[in-house]
């Protein structure tokens, strides 16, 4: 369970940036999150909530969109999205995959603030 | 006055920190020409055996060293002493995996121009250490014939971030009927091409091709420090 350290560097990136742009309050943090990430959504949710406890940003929103997988297939010379993370091969020529384009995310994309 | 929301645009990687020493660090291990090896796995999959046994056949040879990280307890540490090799134990309290920056403390003090092998064992966890770049040049992941074949399936993401897969306690596979080619099978569906060993730490089958395969990496990655300099 490292999700409440992850929530915690994501409330203070927040904080930083709320504070560069004229201390603004910040209503909500976007984040993007790969399947590959090795983070477990629903934990960071609850993790979020108590990382923001008396901090500025208590009572903001933690908004994850979820990033699937996607590999490069070299036979169709193609992005590919996985049907599952248990079989990293083409969905459609079924070649074994080992580059990975998409899916690794776990990044703070934008901040809905008012100042 | 209030204005209204506005959506402003970030774009951070929330392990930046972590990922800016673990590049730091891999760059030292560059320049000083030592092979960095990380060890994962569950619990009990005989990480601590393994590397025991890994520093002590290569203790006469080369120049090793290990780093071993555990929730509480120094006792790892003081089982691979007995290899002769440099060990210091990092302990993370409650937390369940190694970050860069506890390697960065842990190799304060640690000439690495006179090594030729730094590993660094995880705590016992296969799910949180995935996360963490240490800056190491290859990622072990450890299965041991007991834990059962579908271990790559349950975890894809570590056996995925992983470069070489070790089976251990091969020994006992015949015992508890151990389905390798299943196992091999999921290991290949979740990180295709990965090269994998076999081997066991109590009896020492399989750990000469492992050995050669580390001295083989070893060669490469100093020709790529000799290149580079």
């Amino acid at each position: 369970m490292h999700e409440l350290s992850i929530a915690l560097s994501i409330v203070e990136m927040a904080q930083e940036e709320a504070e560069r742009r004229g201390q603004a309050q910040v209503l909500a943090v976007h984040l993007r999150l790969g399947q590959l990430s090795g983070v477990v959504k629903e934990a960071l949710l609850s993790s979020y909530s108590i990382a923001c406890e008396a901090t500025p940003l208590e009572g903001s929103q933690l908004v994850i969109e979820e990033i699937p997988v996607e590999i490069y297939c070299q036979k169709c010379g193609l992005p590919r999205r996985i049907r599952s993370i248990q079989l990293f091969c083409c969905p459609k020529c079924f070649t074994p995959a080992t580059e990975i384009v998409r899916g690794k995310e776990l990044e703070v994309v934008a901040m809905e603030i008012q100042s | 006055m209030i204005t209204e929301p506005r959506l402003v645009e970030v774009r951070k990687n929330v392990l930046k920190q972590n990922d800016i020493v673990a590049r730091a660090l891999r760059e030292c291990f560059r320049e000083a020409g030592v092979l960095a090896v990380s060890l994962v796995s569950s619990p009990g999959s005989g990480k601590t055996a393994f590397l025991e046994r890994t520093l002590t056949l290569l203790h006469p040879r080369y120049r090793v060293a290990a780093l071993v990280g555990d929730l509480a307890t120094e006792n790892d540490a003081a089982r691979l002493a007995r290899s002769q090799a440099p060990v210091k134990q990092i302990l993370t309290g409650t937390l369940c995996h190694l970050e860069a920056a506890m390697v960065q403390n842990a190799l304060g003090g640690w000439d690495l121009n006179k090594l030729d092998f730094l590993f660094i064992e995880n705590v016992g966890n296969l799910v949180c250490p995935s996360s963490y770049d240490l800056g190491e040049d290859l990622r072990f992941v450890l299965l041991s014939v007991t834990e059962g074949e579908d271990k790559p399936l349950k975890y894809p993401t570590i056996f995925n971030s992983a470069d070489v897969a070790i089976v251990t306690k091969s020994d006992l596979a015949a015992a508890v009927e151990f389905d390798e080619a299943a196992a091999l099978r999921n290991i290949q569906a979740v990180r295709p091409g990965m090269e994998v060993f076999r081997l066991s730490a109590k009896t020492g089958e399989g750990m000469a091709e492992f050995l050669d395969f580390l001295g083989r990496r070893r060669v490469r990655s100093r020709a790529a420090t000799a290149y580079t300099k």
